[in-house]
């Protein structure tokens, strides 16, 4: 017989996943909202039904009354493009990120690269240098992945002693996902012929700082990709015009923008920004290197803080899972601090190395609530709980904080971030 | 099976295949010789490799220091407002609230070269000459006590410093 899908999936209000594809939820949904007053005033015919819209643009924008959907930022001490922004996860749906408010981190602004001027080199460990313009990659076959990109630093706030009283944005919002097209790094590499003592490459920017990362040759000639478009577009200037380095599943900054160089080399060049950042000083005072792939983790971006709670009654629970190592297996969501779960919906496509949407249908009784989401990809690999991530790891890594993060809702509605 | 099938399925086998052997190339690189490469090729690897010629002492780079580097990094690389580049040493140990400095943390002193040249001073990278480069590198390791005020530090000497973290990193692997 059919379960009863009105029937409570975990404790606390959570529904059963399939609630909202089954038809039966506007019939709960209405049963739960008994103060649903009729419209009392008639529908005006607003001026934008009665005069001529606005002319063609070149480039469209986002509606004036969506200001709010946008990034927020901030800079190192002195400088004005040195740091990072991030993408504003608890206003936005879906699981593309809008090029415009794809995260940025920039270790010394965006340069201003013209294309005409613009070179690839390929060199080191290889039988002959060879020189790209980007007009030649473009003569190259292309392939898209749909990748997200996450700081390594993403969530690091969450190895404080005590909460962060923030939300998604600048808690979580070093995560981004896109559709990258490009040319496959293994095609260029084989132009150039690699020599056998080859075992890792240098790739490095051409903004101001020369961002520089090593990364083993087995992923340069896998899945790695020297982007040119960016979900159909050329890629922005903030996240790399006119090419980057697509590395799916490895930390951001490996994702070198503006590539200008690569170069093959035997061992890592140990680079500042694998030595002296982007290593993870364990608890003994030794540091891990070389964290290359973001573990899987996943995050509740609505309800989450600065987005109050309405009235008591059915909601929807939604947010991202994503994992460097593969798909998204399973998303389960609690609404008791972790007493009970329910798995949630994936909605589909579910895709590696890529944010997957799930949602859980909960029904509010206008009481406290923990809200949770505990992500399992498909190594088998399961979301740690933050106690359990620093009790492994210590709390001084800074880097890839992937524990389960919590949110609180108290009876008037108000959503905060806790440590549960 | 229809021919159109056929040659879907002939397709769907060549795409499979593509990532193991690569397709035909355009092959639109345009060789380039090591003087075309030089100005580009510019990271420094941690045995010394790509090291330039030229020398400097920590007295010529106390002046580098104090006209490019002190409004940023604060007097003798005590830091602030930006990154602290001097002491911390022996702040990694089990429940320290961490320092980490050139001297407390970096492992290999190539990097320090590698990286003031590429991206500092901040405002105008790339600017210093190999000789400032040297001598500025010369007074940030005299400042963490890894080298002596009498050193000189050139592409012989810069890779064999031994930085107090050398054996303070551990290979990551999944799990542990």
């Amino acid at each position: 017989m059919r379960k009863n899908l009105s029937e409570p999936a975990a404790g606390n209000g959570l529904l059963d996943r399939r609630l909202f594809l089954s038809g039966t939820a506007a019939a709960i949904g209405s049963a739960a909202m008994a103060d649903h007053a009729s419209a009392a005033e008639a529908l005006p015919v607003e001026p934008w039904m009665k005069t001529p819209g606005s002319p063609f643009v070149p480039y469209g924008q986002p509606s004036k009354y969506t200001s709010k959907v946008a990034r927020v930022f901030a800079s190192a001490p002195g400088t004005t493009g040195t740091g990072a922004s991030r993408t504003p996860h608890h206003l936005l749906d879906g699981t593309i990120t809008p090029n415009g408010l794809h995260f940025e981190r920039h270790h010394n602004g965006i340069p201003d690269i013209d294309p005409e001027a613009h070179r690839l080199l390929i060199h080191g460990l290889v039988k002959r240098a060879l020189v790209y313009t980007p007009d030649a990659l473009m003569r190259y076959p292309m392939e898209s992945r749909t990748a997200f990109i996450e700081c390594a630093g993403n969530s690091g706030l969450m190895y404080q002693k005590e909460p962060a009283q923030l939300g998604v944005q600048p808690i979580h919002g070093l995560l981004s996902c896109a559709e990258w097209t490009g040319v496959r790094l293994a095609t260029l590499l084989e132009d150039a012929g690699v020599d056998p003592r080859a075992q890792w490459i240098l790739a490095e920017g051409a903004d101001a700082s020369g961002m520089s990362r090593s990364v083993p040759l087995e992923k340069a000639m896998g899945d790695a990709l020297v982007a040119i478009y960016q979900n159909g577009e050329p890629v922005r200037p903030s996240n790399g015009y006119p090419m980057r380095l697509l590395l799916p599943g490895y930390e951001g900054n490996m994702n070198v923008k503006w590539l200008r160089r690569i170069k093959l080399t035997e061992g890592p060049t140990m680079t500042k920004d694998e030595t002296s950042k982007y290593t993870m000083l364990q608890k003994d005072g030794k540091s891990l290197q070389f964290c290359f792939t973001q573990e899987a983790k996943s995050v509740i971006t609505r309800p989450s803080p600065g987005l109050t709670m309405g009235a008591p009654g059915l909601y929807e629970i939604t947010g991202l899972a994503w994992s460097g190592y593969g798909r998204i297996a399973k998303v389960e969501v609690s609404t008791d601090g972790g007493a009970s779960w329910a798995p949630a919906a994936l909605q589909e496509p579910v895709l590696p190395m890529a944010v997957t949407r799930f949602r859980s249908p909960w029904r509010w009784d206008g009481g406290p609530a923990t809200l949770q989401s505990r992500a399992t990809d498909d190594s088998g690999y399961v979301q740690p709980t933050r106690s359990k991530l620093i009790a492994d790891r210590g709390a001084r890594a800074n880097y890839h904080f992937n524990g389960i993060a919590s949110w609180a809702v108290a009876p008037g509605g108000e959503v905060s971030h806790v440590y549960a | 099976m229809s021919t159109r099938n056929a040659l879907l399925a002939a397709c769907s086998v060549l795409l499979v295949g593509y990532g193991a052997a690569l397709a035909e190339s355009p092959n639109l690189g345009k060789p380039a010789s090591p003087e075309v490469i030089a100005s580009w090729d510019i990271s420094i690897g941690p045995d010394g490799a790509g090291l330039p010629s030229g020398s400097g002492t920590p007295q010529q780079g106390q002046q580098v220091y104090l006209a490019k580097c002190v409004a940023c990094h604060g007097e003798k690389g005590s830091g602030k407002p930006n990154d602290q580049l001097v002491g911390g040493q022996g702040s990694l140990g089990p429940g320290r609230t961490p320092i980490k400095t050139v001297g407390s943390f970096w492992p290999y002193a190539t990097t320090l070269f590698d990286y003031v040249r590429r991206a500092m001073p901040l405002n105008e990278p790339k600017s210093l000459r190999d000789e400032d480069v040297y001598a500025v590198v010369a007074y940030i390791l005299l400042l963490n006590g890894v080298i002596g005020e009498n050193d000189t530090i050139d592409a012989q000497t810069l890779p064999a410093v031994q930085m107090p973290n050398r054996d303070g990193f551990v290979r990551f692997s999944r799990g542990k």
